[in-house]
C-alpha cells in the first residue's frame, strides 16, 4: 500500500525499517522533518535519539555508537554537513559503518535554504582530510531515496564504511506516493566482532582508532581502504540509462535535476532531436565506465552535464569522456532550480550554432 | 609469602609511553584498580583522548574507542545510549577537555549523561610540546606564553569543576591531586565514586586530577609534583564540588 510521505519522513521512516537505532542530529533547514520524526520514531522501536549541542558533536556520538556496534546515522544539510567532517574523516578512518544524510542547500558560507547540489565535491572528494571515500548515493525520488536507505546500512555494515545520502531540499521537502518495506529484524544483522561493545578483555579486547603512528603501518591501512574502494566500483556502481541507444546529445544528471532531464529529453525528442540522458545513482563510485562507453559511441556528438551548482560532477563526466566528445554544461545556482523548457532551449540554442 | 602488591588485571602488560615523573600512570593505574575493584571487568568500554593520553588504548584492559579532540563525551555519549548496561568512561587532558572540548563537556554534563570522566589537569600541552593550556597559571612559562601566560594577552585559567558544578546534569564532580600519597589515595576514592555513580545511574561524574608534566615544565619530578601542591591548588582548590547524595 503506497502513503503520502513527505521525502524528509520517508527516510526517516524508512531509516528505522532498514534497522537504524540510534540517530544524534542538529537542527538545520532543509531537513528538519528527519529528526523530529525520528525524534518520537525511534523510542517506539527501542531506539536512541539525542539532539547534540553541535553538529560536531552529533557526528561523533555516531561514531561512539557505531564503534559499540549500533546501526546509527546523523542528517544534516550543507554548513552542517561542513561541521561533521572531522567526524567523517575519523569514521572513515576507524572503519566505522554509518549513514549521513545531507539534504543539500545552497551555498557557499550560509547560502540558502532552497535545493542545491553544490556539495558534490566535498562529498565525493573528500571533505575531511586524508584519503578516504564514501560510498554516495544520490536518488531522484522518494521512493528511490526510501530504498537506498534502508539497505543503507547493510552496505555500510558490508564494507564498514560510511554511506552518504545526498538528496537536496527538494528531495527532502517534496510529497510523494511511497511504497514502504516491511521492518528488517535486527537478528539477521551481520554479528560485528571488532566492535567495542564492552565486552571484550585481554586478548579478545577490541581498539577503534584511527592513530597509525608507523609510516608503513599507516601505509597498509591506506592500501586496505582503497581495496575496499575498488571491491565498492566492481560491485556497488550504479545508473540509469534514457534513450541513450540512438542518442546524438546525452545529458548527464543526478538527483532531483535528472527528473527535469529526462522531462527535457523527452520533449527534445518529439522535437525530433535525438537526446538522451545519463543519471549516475552512486555518485561513489561514478559511473565513468558506462560513461566512457556511450561517448566511444559512433552516434554520440556531444554530452550536456546540468546540476544545481556553478560545474562540480562536470569534472567527472570530463575524465570519463576523456576527451572523446564535448562536454558542455548547463547549470543553475542560489537555489534556483532550472525547467525542462530552460533545457530544451539550452539545447535547441547549441543546435543553432 | 604474602601478596603486598599485585597489579591491576584492568591494565594490559604494555609499558607505559609516559615520561619519567608523569603522573599519568598513576592516573591510569587508579581507573584500573577501581575498575577491577568494582567487578565490572568484561563490561567497561573506555575513551581516549587527543593528547599525551592518547594511546590509553594500549593500556586499559578493556573495548576502546580513541576519540577526536575534545570529543570524547560525545563519543561516550554515543556509546553509552547505545549500550547502557556497560560502565562507559572517557579519559581526557586540558587542552581536550577545557579548550577544543569545551561544548561536549558542557552539554554531557548538562544532559547528565550517565558516563565517567577522568579529567587530567597538568596546566600545559604535553603531546604538542608544551604549549599553553586553558589551564595554565598566570606568569607559568610555555613555548606559546614563553615571558609567562599574562591575563591581558590570555585571559585567566579555566576552572571546569566550578562551572560544571553550576548545572544540574552531574551527579558528582571532584578535584583532586596526584602529588603525594594522602592525595593519591583521596583521588583514588574520588574516582571510585564517580564509577559507582554510573553503576548506580545516578548521571554524570567528572574527576579532575591535578597533575604533574616536569617535560614541559623544565622541572624535576619531585619539583613538579611540589608545584601542583603548591602552585596549582592555589588556583584549583582541591574538593569537592557537587555530589548529590549530600544534598
Amino acid at each position: 500500500m503506497k502513503v503520502l510521505m513527505k521525502g524528509n519522513e520517508a527516510v526517516a521512516e524508512a531509516a528505522v525499517r532498514g534497522g537504524c537505532r540510534a540517530f544524534f542530529g542538529y537542527p538545520i533547514t532543509p531537513q528538519n522533518e528527519i529528526p523530529e520524526y525520528l525524534s518520537r520514531r525511534l523510542p517506539e522501536v527501542g531506539g536512541c535519539f539525542i539532539q547534540a549541542e553541535s553538529e560536531v558533536s552529533a557526528i561523533n556520538m555516531v561514531y561512539g555508537a557505531a564503534a559499540a556496534g549500533a546501526r546509527a546515522m546523523t542528517s544534516s544539510s550543507s554548513p552542517g554537513i561542513s561541521l561533521k567532517q572531522e567526524g567523517i574523516s575519523y569514521i572513515c578512518g576507524a572503519e566505522l559503518p554509518c549513514v549521513i544524510v545531507n539534504m543539500v542547500r545552497g551555498g557557499p558560507g550560509l547560502g540558502g535554504i532552497q535545493p542545491a547540489q553544490s556539495d558534490y565535491f566535498q562529498t565525493v572528494k573528500g571533505g575531511g582530510h586524508g584519503d578516504y571515500h564514501m560510498l554516495v548515493y544520490a536518488p531522484n525520488t522518494v521512493q528511490e531515496a526510501v530504498n537506498i536507505m534502508y539497505d543503507a546500512f547493510d552496505k555500510a555494515d558490508a564494507y564498514r564504511m560510511p554511506v552518504m545520502i545526498l538528496g537536496d531540499g527538494m528531495i527532502g521537502q517534496i510529497m510523494e506516493a511511497v511504497e514502504l518495506p516491511p521492518i528488517k529484524d535486527p537478528a539477521n544483522f551481520p554479528k560485528k566482532d571488532w566492535a567495542t561493545d564492552g565486552t571484550g578483555v585481554g586478548k579478545d579486547r577490541r581498539i577503534v582508532n584511527s592513530l597509525y603512528i608507523e609510516p608503513d603501518v599507516l601505509e597498509e591501512v591506506n592500501h586496505r581502504l582503497f581495496a575496499r574502494y575498488d571491491e565498492l566500483k566492481k560491485n556497488e556502481t550504479r545508473y540509469e540509462e534514457f534513450m541513450c541507444d540512438d542518442a546524438e546529445i546525452v545529458l548527464v544528471a543526478y538527483g532531483t535535476v535528472a527528473r527535469i532531464a529526462k522531462s527535457a529529453v523527452s520533449e527534445l525528442r518529439a522535437k525530433g532531436i535525438k537526446a538522451g540522458l545519463i543519471r549516475p545513482i552512486t555518485l561513489y563510485p561514478f559511473p565513468s565506465e558506462a560513461i566512457n562507453a556511450i561517448a566511444a559511441k559512433d552516434c554520440v556528438k556531444s554530452f550536456i552535464t546540468t546540476e544545481l551548482s556553478m560545474g562540480q560532477m562536470i569534472e567527472d563526466v570530463k575524465l570519463a569522456v576523456n576527451g572523446l566528445k564535448p562536454v558542455d554544461f548547463y547549470g543553475r545556482t542560489g537555489g534556483n532550480v532550472m525547467t525542462p523548457e530552460d533545457l530544451v532551449n539550452y539545447v535547441l540554442n547549441k543546435e543553432d550554432k | 609469602m604474602a601478596v603486598v602488591f599485585e597489579k591491576t588485571n584492568m591494565l594490559t602488560e604494555t609499558p607505559f609511553h609516559y615520561c619519567p615523573g608523569c603522573t599519568h600512570g598513576i592516573a591510569h593505574r587508579l581507573v584500573a584498580e577501581c575498575l577491577q575493584e568494582l567487578g565490572v571487568e568484561g563490561n567497561v568500554i573506555g575513551i581516549a583522548p587527543v593528547g599525551c593520553a592518547v594511546f590509553a588504548y594500549n593500556y586499559f584492559n578493556c573495548d576502546m574507542q580513541q576519540a577526536a579532540h575534545g570529543r570524547a563525551p560525545a563519543v561516550a555519549t554515543g556509546a553509552k545510549r547505545t549500550n547502557p548496561d556497560k560502565v562507559v568512561f572517557a579519559y581526557q587532558g586540558d587542552g581536550d577537555l577545557a579548550s577544543i572540548g569545551t561544548a561536549e563537556i558542557i552539554h554531557a554534563a548538562a544532559r547528565g549523561e550517565n558516563i565517567t570522566v577522568i579529567f587530567i589537569n597538568n596546566a600545559i600541552y604535553g603531546m604538542t610540546g608544551g604549549q599553553m593550556a586553558p589551564t595554565t597559571l598566570l606568569g607559568q612559562k610555555s613555548t606559546t606564553s614563553q615571558a609567562g601566560r599574562s591575563v591581558a594577552l590570555n585571559g585567566n585559567p579555566i576552572k571546569v569543576c566550578e562551572m560544571l558544578a553550576t548545572l544540574d546534569g552531574p551527579s558528582y564532580i571532584a578535584r583532586c591531586a596526584l602529588s603525594d600519597t594522602a592525595n593519591v589515595n583521596k583521588a583514588k576514592k574520588a574516582i571510585k565514586k564517580a564509577f559507582e555513580n554510573q553503576i548506580a545511574g545516578k548521571g554524570f561524574a567528572m574527576v579532575e586530577l591535578l597533575s604533574s608534566c616536569p617535560t614541559n615544565w623544565g622541572m624535576t619530578p619531585t619539583q613538579a609534583v611540589d608545584f601542583v601542591k603548591e602552585e596549582m591548588t592555589k588556583v584549583f582548590p582541591l574538593g569537592v564540588y557537587k555530589d548529590i547524595d549530600k544534598e
